[in-house]
């Protein structure tokens, strides 16, 4: 069987959406829940990286540019999450994300 | 000249001043408010004496000065001042009897809690009495004429906490209010017919001959001629004012009220306003005269009403107690012989007698006012009596006044002015009853009159407070002496021997005759005041009652007669049977219909509106209110159900999410996005 660059790439950051999506579910611990949801994002980003390396016309870096957006807004989502994070830990004084669940309907 | 004329209103205006400041100082202010109260009437009667100069340098011409008041539609209201010898007369005599009973009244009232309140109203009664003579507009005369019964009413009820003052007031309120509507009804029929309301307006004014003779021509019901009805009209509100009969029975109530007040306006000025009205609209009532035809004529009633307010005042007088309700009921009395002077067509006689009246019947009430204050307001004559050692003043200027009141021959005022009156009514064609009754009333005067001397002044004292009665202080007794001079000195500007009052009044110079010109007429009625003064002394004088409960001397010979009189003729028991009783029924009539039906109307229209309010609510709460809770609690039931979602689990919501991408995975790679 004959494996493409892009095949691979694509399996690579198909593992790494996995990982990432088994950590977010699996962990009470918000901030590993975070660090899964980043792993996902960064499995997203790796496929645009991977498309635009192995397009037709490569010269344009939309890829790049559309990546170093997300993490941009990445890194500002992170903060906002990190801030929630010591939210939830000054209300019930500890960070496990079973607990947070005051506002259930 | 005019420029006076157009300044004639600074006459009532001082005293207005002096009002306005009394009313709006405090109250503890005595000093100020009667000194600015005197000071007032002394200027007021100082500038009366300037008008006085200016109406004698042309006494025929009556001098005015008009002005627009407001404009009603298209037609034009007009108000004025009028200087002639009349007013200015008036005026002068008003000013100075107020000025002395003025400073009387600052020894009767010096222990008054509302001593500075007196001195305002005094001052408000003064400006209004003033303005009433420079009217130049019956309108103008109206308001004031008001304006002064309000001020009596004032006074007369100034000791308003004793029951029988604020009674009093009342009653000469209402009373002269009847006289009053006449008054106005006389005054809107003369506008209605005559387009002004203004006395002398250079030949358009209602006096003057061309609205008087378009008044005597024209005829009303029953044939009596329209300025006859007017002219009777006008008489009504003069006949309250005057306490004429019928409607007298205010003015002897009214004595409730401080006697420097009775002094004042139940004596010399306010009661004497209906004369002067009368002597003012003389040439309206005296329109008819002309005309032999018509039923009436307006002076013949007014001649016979004076004769029976004259005869009756005096008869009650006889049988009257307290010492203020005699004068009252003589001022009644004098009152009626002024209106039958200017019923018999002698107003300038009227207006003799309304000056000389004044003059010594303010006397007599000041001397009664002394001797009340002196011995703690006692005035029933049966209580007092032999003060004639003890108030030498009093007794001695009393004494003057009484003679000139009786009419005591040649050197009194009163003397003089009766005299006119009875040639007068002696030269009327028209009856003798008026002649007749004057006569009458001359021996009934000096009878009552000295009745009151001889129990006042004469006798033993017969109560403890006439036993320690002594003379009151130089400021009640100075304007006793200057009142008893003019008592005197008044009578001769009007003798046969000199008719200067005459003469200026009518602005037609009179000759001077004999001293004794009525020589005959003279002498029967000095022989009728010295028959009075004879038979009232043989009764009373020669020996006074010892003891207050002894019988009346009158009352022993006659005691029916005595009672009926002493009881006033009964004429206020008769008013409070059928007048008082009428009006009792009509008040529970009115009470009857305004509690049941125009209440019952009100609270039924009441009552349909709480009902109509009632039914609001129902609907309300009940129909609407329940569509509108329904369809919120299915909304709330739906948002509950919907919440339900909300598990707040985050990895629930997670899981959710990873099961649709890989939803969304399956449905890709079997090729179902396509």
């Amino acid at each position: 069987m004959n494996v493409t660059p892009l095949q691979l790439c694509l399996l690579f950051s198909s593992a790494l959406f996995c990982i990432g999506l088994a950590g977010a579910l699996s962990r009470s611990n918000t901030i590993l829940v975070l660090l899964g949801v980043e792993l996902m994002l960064n499995a997203a980003n790796l496929n645009f990286i991977a498309f635009w390396r192995f397009s037709p016309s490569p010269a344009a870096s939309t890829g790049v540019i559309f990546v170093i957006f997300a993490i941009a807004v990445a890194a500002a989502e992170a903060a906002v999450g990190l801030a929630l994070v010591i939210a939830i830990y000054r209300h019930q004084k500890n960070i496990r994300l079973q607990d947070a669940t005051q506002l259930r309907g | 000249m005019n420029f006076a004329v157009q300044h004639l209103w600074v006459i009532p205006a001082c005293p207005l001043l002096a009002a306005a400041i009394s009313f709006s100082v405090p109250r503890q202010n005595r000093r100020v408010s009667a000194g600015i109260a005197i000071a007032a009437m002394i200027a007021a009667f100082v500038f009366s004496t300037f008008a006085l100069r200016l109406a004698l340098a042309n006494p025929a011409l009556h001098q005015t000065f008009n002005f627009g008041w407001f404009d009603v539609g298209d037609s034009r209201v007009e108000l004025g001042w009028l200087l002639d010898p009349l007013t200015a007369v008036m005026c002068v005599m008003v000013s100075f009897v107020s000025s002395l009973i003025f400073i009387f009244s600052l020894g009767y009232l010096k222990e008054d809690a509302n001593f500075k309140q007196f001195f305002g109203y005094l001052s408000f009664f003064a400006a209004a009495m003033l303005g009433l003579l420079v009217a130049n507009s019956l309108l103008l005369l109206f308001i004031c004429w008001e304006l002064v019964g309000v001020a009596s009413y004032l006074l007369i009820g100034f000791w308003f906490h004793k029951p029988e003052a604020a009674a009093a007031a009342k009653k000469a309120f209402i009373t002269t209010r009847i006289g009053d509507l006449g008054f106005l009804l006389g005054l809107i029929w003369l506008y209605d017919r005559s387009g002004t309301l203004l006395f002398f307006d250079g030949g358009h004014g209602v006096l003057e001959s061309s609205v008087l003779s378009m008044l005597a021509v024209q005829t009303t019901i029953g044939g009596l001629a329209v300025s006859t009805a007017i002219g009777l009209l006008l008489f009504c509100g003069a006949a309250g004012k005057s306490g004429q009969f019928p409607l007298h029975v205010w003015l002897p109530d009214a004595m409730e009220g401080p006697t420097p007040v009775s002094a004042l306006i139940h004596a010399a000025t306010m009661v004497a306003a209906g004369v002067f009205l009368m002597a003012r609209v003389y040439p309206l009532m005296s329109a008819d005269q002309a005309f032999a035809s018509v039923p009436v004529h307006a002076l013949t009633v007014v001649a016979y009403v004076g004769a029976i307010t004259a005869l009756m005042g005096a008869c009650i007088a006889v049988a009257q107690n307290d010492l203020k309700r005699i004068l009252a009921f003589s001022t009644v009395s004098q009152l009626g012989y002024m209106m039958l002077a200017i019923g018999v067509g002698s107003w300038v006689a009227a207006i003799f007698h309304l000056l000389t009246h004044a003059f010594f019947k303010a006397l007599l009430f000041l001397g009664a006012g002394s001797v009340i204050h002196a011995s703690h307001h006692e005035q029933d004559i049966r209580k007092l009596g032999g003060l004639r050692g003890s108030m030498r003043t009093t007794f001695v200027t009393f004494g003057i006044g009484m003679m000139a009141l009786c009419g005591v021959p040649f050197l009194f005022s009163g003397f003089w002015s009766k005299e006119s009156i009875l040639h007068a009514a002696h030269e009327w064609d028209g009856s003798v009853v008026p002649f007749a009754v004057g006569l009458m009333a001359v021996v009934l005067t000096a009878f009552y009159m000295t009745r009151l001397m001889a129990e006042t002044f004469f006798g033993r004292s017969r109560s403890a407070a006439a036993e320690h009665a002594h003379e009151n202080s130089r400021v009640m007794t100075v304007p006793l002496v200057v009142l008893a001079v003019c008592a005197i000195a008044l009578g001769f500007i009007g003798t046969p021997a000199w008719p200067w009052l005459q003469s200026v009044l009518t602005g037609v110079r009179i000759e001077s005759t004999s001293i004794f010109a009525g020589g005959a007429l003279m002498g029967v009625s000095i022989l009728l005041v010295a028959v009075g003064i004879g038979s009232g002394w043989f009764l009373y004088g020669r020996r006074v009652r010892s003891l207050d409960t002894a019988p009346d001397a009158l009352g022993r010979l006659a005691p029916r007669l005595f009672r009926f009189l002493a009881e006033r003729m009964k004429f206020d028991a008769f008013y409070a049977a059928t007048v008082g009783r009428l009006n009792s029924i009509m008040a529970i009539l009115a009470d009857g219909f305004d509690r049941f039906i125009i209440g019952g109307f009100v609270s039924a229209i009441g009552w349909l509106g709480e009902l109509t309010g009632n039914i609001n609510r129902a609907t309300d709460e009940n129909a609407l209110n329940s569509g509108f809770n329904s369809v919120s609690e299915r909304i709330r039931a739906a948002g509950k159900s919907y919440s339900r979602a909300q598990t707040g689990e985050t990895h629930g919501y997670l899981r959710v999410l990873a099961l649709g991408f890989v939803v969304l995975v399956i449905l890709v790679l079997s090729g179902g996005a396509r």
